[in-house]
């Protein structure tokens, strides 16, 4: 009985705030803040309806959707189908980026700098420690590289970022993937840790020495020297946006449940190893249905009128025959009647 | 007839005056034993998985769900202690200078300048650290310390390891920073109450300022004194955001005082706001506790060393 009545008032409390139209609630992910806030602002003048999101970070988004306070999470880091089927939640890409690393070496402008995945994984594994390493020179020949200790620096906080780049290490080295492994957090081996991507960001931009990962729009802001990469073809690519599209392409969207894909390490001439989506979760049958629709229809706009802002901002819009999918799945799984 | 209405009164209110201090008094204590309860409760999960070894394991391996507290109590104790290192001798050398020596039209503004340090937001020492200070450390004093101690035996290992300029070192001096005007304020305060006639007997009979210091004024205000140093104590074990700015966040513990490492409270502060729930957030709940339990440790200690001083007297 007292139950019900609990019930019975939750019920009519979200049928009033479907009365009063509340701004759409988010939380989640850090990388893909900078576009969400641009969408948000347009949306608005286009429609008089607010976005309200709350970059926390991807685990405090999985956090925040699980606890009910959010109409919808956002992670970088997508769960695995069978999570979501244990939570009732739907999964689907909003947008895409890439990752890079940047480092702080005098004297080298960017696009200068070249590393492949392996030798990456040797620095944050601890077993490259010096600039002036064989394995830097034979991927460097045309740089005087320093006899200067290398300062590995990575996000201490749990991060979608450090999820993509410890998959991507462990993709390229096995010894990555059985020490350390892939996840928000993991037991670096050494190196420094810091705060948010704008943390590792400045980290690397005041320590000589410094080499980090940060999304791309980070380096860019921050003026900040970013490594070229060698990809899975063995082709040597800058972090473009060609690079970023030309990875992203090869994923196999239609196959793959509850959107579950993982951009790192992808082959292809072109394509740029370390790129990243970025998710929503929402529940499949909402507590409050008004909301979840009016956030439904925020994704929509975006998927059809946000592309532009987004390659202004770095970020890969998600392609015309993906987003039919996701809009597919909508209809199929999420309630909105 | 209206004097006893108006003692009754009085006695009335006074009775209500003295339920209310006395509720006060319990808030507190309810306070405190519902946050170790509630700390202890959520840290269980994480005691029961690691029991004991969770004190002596430097695991920290979310997606493997391994973790240990060794690394972060070791980074905070070692943090504070450097920082008492450096900040109770100079501290208290500032305010005995400030206090016997300083020539009198300089007191009140060095004075003020000290209490005006003691009120800077700790995350302004930690921006300055960060900035200022460690490439300092990475370019000069880490090179210099590598060069010299480094090479010396026994000792040289704390002093071993590629130059950072973030690590357990620098984290502790930015601490010494922080906590010296404490020190340096309440023991003034303290020396200031020491009556002149007493130092003035003993510069009568001959005695030197460093054996006044010594013999007169150290003495005579020793609680207080140890209690400014705790206080400083207290906030090195608790400091957070200048400690996680400077101190690299390694959660590994690496011999070298240079090399870097963590404290309990930076800990909390990285990985809180995103730790799934289970054995993780539980870690950190525990670590939450073990804080609770070395502040507590250091406070009794503190209290019986005073309580034995008070018996020799």
């Amino acid at each position: 009985m007292f139950m019900k009545s609990i019930l019975c008032a939750a019920a009519l409390a979200a049928g009033v705030s479907v009365a009063s139209a509340a701004d759409i609630s988010g939380a989640g992910a850090t990388f893909p803040f900078p576009i969400y806030a641009k969408w948000a602002d347009a949306y608005k003048k286009d429609t008089g309806n607010g976005l309200n999101y709350q970059s926390i970070g991807s685990g405090a988004g999985i956090k925040q959707i699980r606890a009910k306070t959010v109409t919808f999470g956002a992670t970088d880091a997508p769960l695995k189908p069978q999570d979501l089927d244990k939570d009732g939640l739907a999964q689907f890409p909003m947008v895409m980026g890439g990752i890079v690393a940047v480092v702080n070496l005098e004297g080298v402008k960017p696009g200068d700098f070249h590393i492949d995945g392996p030798t990456l994984a040797a620095i944050y594994l601890g077993k490259i420690t010096s600039w002036n390493d064989p394995a830097l020179k034979a991927l460097n020949p045309g740089l005087n590289l320093p006899n200067l200790p290398i300062v590995p620096i990575h996000r201490a906080d749990g991060s979608g970022t450090t999820f993509n780049f410890t998959y991507y290490l462990g993709e390229v080295s096995p010894e990555w993937k059985e020490k350390v492994g892939v996840a928000t957090t993991v037991d670096w081996p050494g190196g420094i840790g810091a705060k948010g991507n704008d943390g590792v960001a400045n980290n690397v931009a005041t320590t000589k020495g410094a080499i980090g990962y940060v999304e791309y729009a980070y380096a860019k802001q921050n003026k900040l020297t970013h490594a070229g990469m060698i990809n899975k073809a063995g082709k040597s690519v800058e972090p473009t946006l060609e690079a970023f599209q030309a990875a992203a392409a090869n994923a196999d969207w239609a196959n793959s449940p509850g959107f579950y894909q993982i951009l790192a390490n992808e082959p292809g001439d072109k394509s740029w190893p370390m790129t990243a989506a970025t998710f929503i979760l929402m529940y499949k049958t909402p507590a409050n249905l008004a909301a979840s629709n009016d956030a439904l229809s925020f994704f929509k706009w975006a998927y059809e009128k946000g592309d532009k802002m987004a390659e202004d901002l770095d970020y890969i819009p998600m392609p015309d025959n993906v987003v039919k999918l996701v809009e597919t799945m909508w209809q199929k799984d999420i309630k909105q009647k | 007839m209206d004097r006893a209405r108006a003692l009754s009164r009085l006695k009335f209110a006074d009775s209500g005056f003295r339920l209310m201090t006395l509720a006060s008094a319990l808030v507190v204590l309810v306070l405190l034993a519902g946050v170790a309860i509630a700390l202890f409760a959520g840290a269980w999960p994480a005691f029961h998985e690691f029991g004991f070894g969770f004190l002596f394991s430097d695991a920290w391996s979310p997606p493997r769900e391994k973790f240990g507290a060794a690394t972060a109590i070791y980074g905070t104790l070692v943090t504070s202690l450097i920082a008492m290192l450096i900040a109770v001798p100079v501290g208290l050398g500032i305010a005995v200078f400030l206090t016997e020596l300083c020539w009198l039209p300089l007191r009140r503004p060095i004075g003020v300048a000290i209490e005006l340090l003691a009120g800077i937001p700790s995350i302004i020492y930690g921006i300055w650290g960060v900035y200022y200070f460690r490439p300092v450390m990475q370019s000069y004093i880490q090179p210099f310390l590598i060069g010299t101690l480094g090479n010396v035996p026994v000792i040289g290992f704390l002093f071993q390891g590629p130059p950072f300029g973030y690590g357990v070192l620098t984290a502790g001096l930015v601490l010494a920073l922080m906590i010296l005007p404490f020190i340096t304020a309440v023991s003034r305060d303290v020396f200031d109450t020491v009556p002149t006639v007493l130092k003035e007997a003993a510069y009568g009979v001959g005695a030197t300022t460093f054996e006044v210091v010594g013999n007169i004024v150290l003495p005579y205000t020793r609680v207080g004194v140890i209690g400014g140093v705790m206080l400083a104590l207290g906030r090195a074990l608790g400091e957070t955001m200048a400690v996680t700015f400077v101190i690299g966040n390694a959660t590994k513990i690496q011999t070298s005082i240079l090399a870097q490492g963590t404290t309990i409270s930076a800990m909390i502060a990285n990985q809180f706001a995103d730790a799934d729930p289970g054995l993780f957030t539980s870690s950190l709940l525990a670590l939450g506790f073990i804080l609770f339990v070395i502040t507590f440790i250091v406070l009794a200690a503190a209290r019986a060393l005073l309580a034995s001083l008070e018996m020799k007297a």
